[in-house]
């Protein structure tokens, strides 16, 4: 497999119709040029018009230049909601999938149970169980005699954010764990097997470091998707953007302004992150290549 | 059972399902022997070599290897932790290579010993390099298979399966998959091995490399050894119906080259 190199004139097997193949490629890449500037103007020409259309109904940019950074000072707690969620996450689908392509009836009773249950609920009804419903056991449980239970059950907002978020996609992602370790071929397990590996020996050494470069896209992808779904917590009050916009929005009666203020900046950031995504994404494409 | 007799395989039945792809197979390989298993394609001769190391459950029936041995059949638990610890006295190369892609082509050779024997890794990379010397690599120890021709992924899969010195040499049709021109390489190896004395179990569609290296060839038809024998007799008095059918085409090609 070597790299086929550019052949210069006056050396051996040089191509006298090089400059053809030149002049395609210039072309070629004139074209895509060509084509994303097209884009970029249909972009343009689309938010202008939204932006007019806007402008008939009573609607205040000064407003959201004013206060975009009360929204702003949101963006922090978003990040970090999530950035502790998807890793919390990831941690609990590592063990879910494990458990899932065991053999043992316990761990496969527990972990089909956790998956089933938190990806056949609404998020927002988690939320709701772990924030309200948690104290109300605890308070029942003080009275019984264990205090001390009924401040390990009530939890702050923040936290039960991300209790929900990690419990949430944790079902998730469990799923596309087994599933990235299921597309590791089944005679890598067998070779690790024929040199006198144990199960557990094959799933560390062997099948996992294949299949985190499967997944890894896929967490980001995930975590794209939590970034979003960090702003249902805003139905407890933790100060993050979408609770922030609706506050200032209920104040001064100014819904659109605020929440397109929260859409423009949950926009940002999923931009940046898909970016981020691709970029290792690419890395993850030429694996074993060093 | 005889002093240098290293598998003994009694009555080996294997199902998958209702499926009987084995039906009750028994042969035994002496120290230092080379055994080839030839036959048509779904005659159960992979299935069989693959119930030697257990990568195949076997359904019943008894497998002695060095001196270990396990019963299997309806009724009897299948135990996975001797099936590991008899599965260390066999080396297994595959058809499709099966290289680690995430570790360079001398990590897949010491893999097991740091692994499985817990060897430093200080101890077990000069052991490596004699194994990947052996297969004529010691200059590609450092490459990731991605970078190895299909000859050479064999090869280190060679030397992998050699590193943990197992006992016994199982080769499920090694040379199936690669290039034409890239089979004369891995024959050479094997050939290499045959010399020194390496017990091999040999499964094959390479009928002039069976009759260069075998001691004995084992003709698999409808998964029972129809018959078996040195080179020369299968290939030149098969006794059974079958094994002249199967056999016909190839000494006819032969035949024409020889004139």
């Amino acid at each position: 497999m070597t790299v086929e190199t550019m052949k210069l004139p006056g050396q051996p097997g040089f191509d006298p119709d090089l400059d053809m193949g030149q002049s395609l490629v210039a072309q070629k890449r004139r074209e895509q040029i060509i084509q994303t500037v097209k884009i970029g103007v249909v972009w343009v020409v689309l938010i202008i018009f939204l932006t007019i259309i806007l402008l008939q109904f009573n609607f205040d940019p000064a407003y959201m230049f004013a206060h975009y950074d009360f929204v702003l000072k949101g963006l922090g707690i978003t990040i970090a909601l999530s950035f502790i969620s998807i890793f919390c996450a990831t941690i609990l689908a590592l063990l879910g999938a494990v458990a899932r392509l065991s053999n043992n009836a316990i761990a496969l009773g527990i972990s089909g149970l956790y998956v089933s249950i938190f990806r056949g609920t609404p998020l927002l009804v988690q939320i709701f169980i772990i924030y309200s419903g948690l104290p109300m056991m605890g308070a029942a449980l003080a009275a019984k005699g264990y205090p001390q239970l009924q401040q390990t059950l009530t939890l702050t907002a923040f936290q039960t954010g991300i209790l929900a978020l990690s419990l949430n996609y944790g079902a998730y992602m469990t799923e596309i764990f087994r599933a990235g370790i299921q597309s590791i071929s089944g005679g890598q397990r067998e070779a690790a097997e024929s040199i006198g590996m144990n199960r557990m020996q094959v799933m560390r050494r062997i099948i996992l470091p294949q299949a985190v470069r499967v997944i890894i896209p896929d967490i980001g992808n995930q975590f794209i998707a939590m970034q979003k779904d960090s702003a249902q917590v805003s139905v407890m009050g933790v100060w993050e953007m979408t609770f922030r916009a609706s506050r200032l929005a209920r104040v001064d009666s100014k819904f659109m302004e605020m929440f397109i203020v929260a859409a423009f900046f949950y926009w940002v950031l999923t931009i940046v992150s898909s970016w981020a995504v691709g970029i290792v994404e690419k890395r993850m494409r030429h694996a074993y290549e060093r | 059972m005889s002093d240098n007799e290293i598998i003994r395989v009694e009555n080996l039945h294997k199902w998958f399902d209702l499926l009987h792809v084995l039906k009750g197979v028994s042969f035994s390989v002496t120290q230092k022997e080379v055994v080839v298993i030839i036959g048509r394609s779904g005659s159960g001769k992979s299935t069989l070599l693959r119930c030697l190391n257990f990568l195949e459950e076997p359904s019943a029936g008894t497998i002695t290897i060095a001196g270990q041995s396990m019963t299997m059949g309806p009724g009897l638990r299948f135990s996975h932790n001797k099936a590991i610890s008899m599965r260390l006295n066999t080396g297994m190369v595959f058809q499709d290579f099966n290289l680690f892609p995430h570790m360079t082509a001398l990590d897949n050779v010491i893999e097991g010993l740091v692994t499985v024997k817990k060897m430093h890794k200080d101890q077990a990379i000069p052991i490596g390099k004699k194994y990947l010397q052996k297969v004529g690599l010691e200059e590609k120890g450092f490459e990731h298979p991605i970078r190895l021709s299909g000859g050479q992924k064999q090869r280190v899969a060679i030397a992998r399966a050699l590193a943990m010195e197992p006992k016994v040499m199982l080769f499920d049709e090694p040379t199936s998959a690669l290039d034409p021109e890239l089979i004369g390489e891995v024959l050479d190896v094997m050939k290499q091995l045959a010399v020194e004395g390496t017990t091999m179990v040999i499964v094959t569609h390479e009928m002039g490399f069976a009759c260069d290296v075998a001691d004995r060839i084992l003709f698999v038809d409808k998964g029972l050894i129809v018959e078996s024998g040195p080179p020369d007799q299968i290939f030149s008095h098969a006794q059974d119906e079958r094994t002249k059918l199967f056999l016909e085409p190839i000494r006819k090609v032969q035949q024409i080259f020889m004139e």
